[in-house]
């Protein structure tokens, strides 16, 4: 074979999986507007946002109202996230510049195993352990206080790894630079590591978001599924994804479509926050080197 | 300085508590595990059938399911998703507007929720192409899921190889696929295994995608059409459906986390020697 | 590079092969869906029918009652799982017994309630009592535990009350019997309704919560068995139209006295043939 047939071949196949990875997405989306389409025709979908309670299987009145599942998704991974941040850039620090090489090895290992641990063993847990504690504190247990903590220890490893590889990744000549100039270790840490690894580590976290705006199994078991607007932090509360989970194998026709249409807002929320990122990305960093 | 000293020790303090924090609460899920699950463990327990719906006997064919489940999302992601990295960070112009695109459909498809991937799976693999609940109809839901994370962490892996290859392979009148087979790819492959390792411990620990797509079959697989659960829907199960079945669910998830583990172990020491090599020649090359 | 397309030649090439091969071997193979109350039963049931009838192949996938009646009406299975009775506007599919359960009231261990009667638990669901004391317990608000939508319990604790799930006032909401039995074993305050099946063999191993009787009656399954229990259910087995083969064996041998052990063993009752 020609190196340039070669080429061509190389090209031709490269691009192939390129358009395969590309439209991956694309079928997502189609499909789930497939499958919503019942819903969406018939104009059922207004009833997201106008129905007040989400009682589908309601024979005097049935309501599909989504308002109160979309503000608890906001509002469970918002907890999760002032959780998890501090936490694991905090961890990723101690990690770099203050524990002993050993100590920082298990860290990483043991986020590392942490991230592989299934979602439902999180649940399991909060359920079993952590609910019980709560529940002493204030009834029921099952809140958004129990689903924003499991949360955020689900996506701890996300924001932890995903910091230290970005502080590691600094170019060392900025602690020589800093300690040349007799900048103290803490000013170092927080006015030249943390601002210079900001891309980073704000991009981990964006995927620790994504994570948790779609976390279904370890939520469904600790949030209390009680599809209303909370008042605090002990009341129960029903994601987007607990209502999948705990609905689509029951239910048929328009309660489907519905779930469906569900889904493709949740995936709508998502993209929303990937989009806003990359487009905070092209505006914060005109150019990038290599 | 003395300022300084008591603010290095604030910060010390606060990232000890925070470190602390992490490792106290995950500590404490795997003693609770171990206590729960470590009298189910032995040897039979790895290789018994499932018996009693789970509450008897071992995982054999749960793990056997899992492999499988595993190598045929592998099979597909990693070379589908490391051509298109490839394509992304070798053959087409970053800023031209298909890259744009592709990154932006990549970045999408990372942000979907599992459970949509089983929605999905379920209509299209399951039922549109007739695999119905099967260990391949799983295996190509997990590699949809899979995917950013194998394009993402590779084209990472090419992009931090140094510019000055390219025009100096060009200039020894390399072709592009010698170029990008010989010399760019080695140098990428530890990023890229990282990625993969990344990748299996995320499909391993996934549930919410393959309870829709690849069954609940708890007999020995003998195809990829068959029907399987994999570990951790095995899991789920027991945690779930099972009356009693908590202590057998920990040890099943004991047996994942060790799995994990060596995946883990193994990638790292595999990439750190990798480095270790590269960076031997290439300073042997640059003096 | 050659090697890399090769690669990926030979590994497509054989998941092909594979899954040619699954096509001519499921011949005999049987699908079941539907209800987690009556899964276990028959994916145990499953098992022993396998060794006694070599080749034969029984896929049991849990996903609720409805969707055991959903999938047999579009074909997608030929045997469906139902832990209620069929509605009246489900008269085109058929449904066989092979057991019976109730549904019982549980709490946690530790509250010193014995028994309800039914206006009370009414009650209790539409939060018309809220505490406890009321009852003769402590002093502590009930936290009351309902089932999501679509799940046959909630239908058959909504016919045995009269209300509609519009009406219940829940606390918390949870799937899977599982779900409930962990929120009551880890809140003292805390009813919940479940299969008496799956609470009583978690109650006997230990797990901190018991069944209370209802209108004085108490939820053994002796009580299920004579029929005076005030909320039974069959667990059914559904088909549509006529049914052959292997799935027609298979349906035969679930209502057989073969599996009898089996459905005791799970604390259900068997139906009398």
């Amino acid at each position: 074979m020609s190196p340039s047939l070669r080429d061509r071949i190389l090209r031709l196949s490269l691009g192939t999986t390129a358009l395969l990875s590309g439209s991956v997405i694309l079928a997502v989306v189609v499909f789930l507007f497939r499958e919503a389409w019942p819903a969406l025709a018939s104009g059922k979908l207004s009833h997201f946002f106008t129905d007040l309670k989400w009682q589908p299987g309601s024979e005097r009145d049935p309501q599909f109202g989504l308002t109160p599942m979309i503000l608890a998704s906001f509002l469970v991974t918002v907890l999760a996230t002032i959780i998890a941040i501090p936490v694991g850039v905090g961890g990723a620090i101690f990690q770099q510049f203050y524990a002993p090489a050993f100590l920082g090895k298990f860290h990483d290992r043991l986020l590392e195993l942490l991230a592989g641990v299934p979602s439902v063993i999180f649940g399991f847990w909060g359920l079993t352990v952590l609910v019980p504690v709560i529940n002493r504190w204030h009834p029921p247990g099952q809140s958004l206080l129990a689903a924003g903590l499991v949360l955020a220890l689900m996506i701890l490893p996300t924001v932890g790894l995903t910091a230290r590889s970005a502080i590691r990744s600094l170019d060392p000549g900025l602690l020589k630079g800093a300690a040349a100039l007799g900048i103290g270790r803490p000013a170092t840490i927080l006015r030249v590591i943390v601002p210079a690894a900001r891309q980073g580590i704000g991009a981990g976290c964006l995927l620790a978001i994504a994570r948790a705006v779609g976390e279904t199994l370890a939520v469904v078991m600790v949030c209390g599924n009680i599809a209303q607007i909370p008042h605090s932090l002990f009341d129960p509360v029903r994601p987007i994804t607990s209502t999948i989970a705990l609905e689509m194998g029951y239910a048929s026709s328009d309660h489907r479509a519905l779930l469906y249409a569900a889904g493709l807002i949740l995936v709508i929320l998502s993209g929303t926050l990937v989009g806003w990122q990359s487009y905070r990305k092209e505006s914060f960093k005109p150019r990038q080197a290599g | 300085m003395k300022i300084g000293r008591t603010g290095d020790t604030l910060l010390g303090a606060f990232c000890a508590v925070a470190a602390l924090t992490g490792v106290g609460a995950l500590i404490w899920i795997i003693t609770d595990l171990i206590q729960l699950g470590l009298p189910h463990l032995s040897p039979g327990f790895l290789t018994g059938e499932v018996t009693e719906s789970g509450r008897g006997g071992g995982i054999g064919p749960i793990l056997v399911s899992t492999v499988l489940i595993l190598i045929s999302c592998l099979t597909f992601a990693v070379p589908i998703g490391v051509g298109c990295a490839l394509w992304f960070a070798e053959i087409i112009p970053e800023k031209s507007h298909v890259g744009k695109l592709l990154s932006a459909s990549i970045d999408l498809l990372a942000s979907v929720p599992s459970i949509v991937f089983g929605l999905f799976g379920m209509v299209f693999f399951c039922q549109i192409l007739g695999l119905g609940f099967s260990i391949l109809a799983g295996g190509l839901t997990l590699a949809c899921m899979i995917l950013p994370i194998v394009i993402r962490t590779t084209i990472a892996a090419m992009q931090a190889i140094p510019e000055d290859l390219r025009p100096a392979a060009a200039a020894l009148g390399l072709s592009r696929s010698t170029t990008l087979g010989k010399i760019l790819l080695p140098r990428a492959l530890p990023g890229v295994i990282v990625g993969i390792t990344i990748s299996v411990a995320r499909a391993l620990s996934e549930t919410a995608a393959l309870i829709f797509t690849s069954g609940y079959a708890t007999r020995w697989p003998e195809s990829l059409g068959d029907s399987g659960r994999s570990v951790s829907v095995h899991i789920y199960d027991l945690a779930m459906n099972i009356p009693n079945g908590a202590a057998r669910a920990s040890a099943s998830a004991l047996v994942l986390l060790i799995l994990i583990l060596v995946i883990n172990l193994a990638a790292s020491f595999f990439s750190d020697r990798w480095f270790a090599r590269q960076s031997a020649t290439h300073s042997a090359i640059h003096g | 590079m050659s090697r890399f397309v090769l690669t990926i030649t030979a590994a497509g090439l054989f998941l092909l092969h594979f899954t040619s091969c699954s096509k001519l071997e499921s011949s005999e193979g049987l699908l079941i869906t539907g209800s987690s109350t009556v899964a276990p039963l028959v994916a145990d049931a499953a098992q022993r029918f396998e060794k006694e009838y070599p080749g034969a192949r029984i896929d049991v996938q849990t996903g609720g009652s409805s969707r055991g009646i959903n999938d047999v009406r579009t074909g997608l299975a030929k045997l469906g799982m139902a832990s209620r009775a069929l509605k009246t506007d489900e008269s085109d599919i058929q449904a066989a017994t092979i057991a019976m359960d109730g549904v019982c009231l549980i709490l946690h261990s530790s509250n010193p309630v014995e028994g309800l009667t039914k206006d009370e638990i009414t009650a209790i669901y539409q939060k018309q009592i809220s505490n406890w004391e009321t009852l003769g317990g402590n002093a502590a608000d009930i936290v009351v535990t309902g089932k999501a939508s679509g799940r046959a319990t909630l239908e058959v604790f909504l016919g045995y009350t009269g209300l509609d799930s519009a009406d219940i006032q829940a606390d918390v909401i949870v799937g899977e019997n599982q779900q409930a039995i962990k929120t009551v074993a880890g809140n003292p305050k805390a009813i919940a309704y479940v299969s008496i099946g799956a609470a009583a063999s978690e109650a006997l191993a230990g797990t901190p919560i018991k069944l209370i009787s209802i209108d004085g009656i108490e939820p053994t399954t002796e009580n299920v068995a004579r029929g005076v229990f005030p909320i039974t259910r069959p667990l059914n087995m559904i088909t549509k139209g006529e049914v052959t083969g292997l799935s027609r064996t298979f349906l035969e041998y679930l209502k057989s006295d073969r599996i009898r052990d089996l459905v005791e063993t799970h604390l259900y009752v068997p139906v009398s043939p």
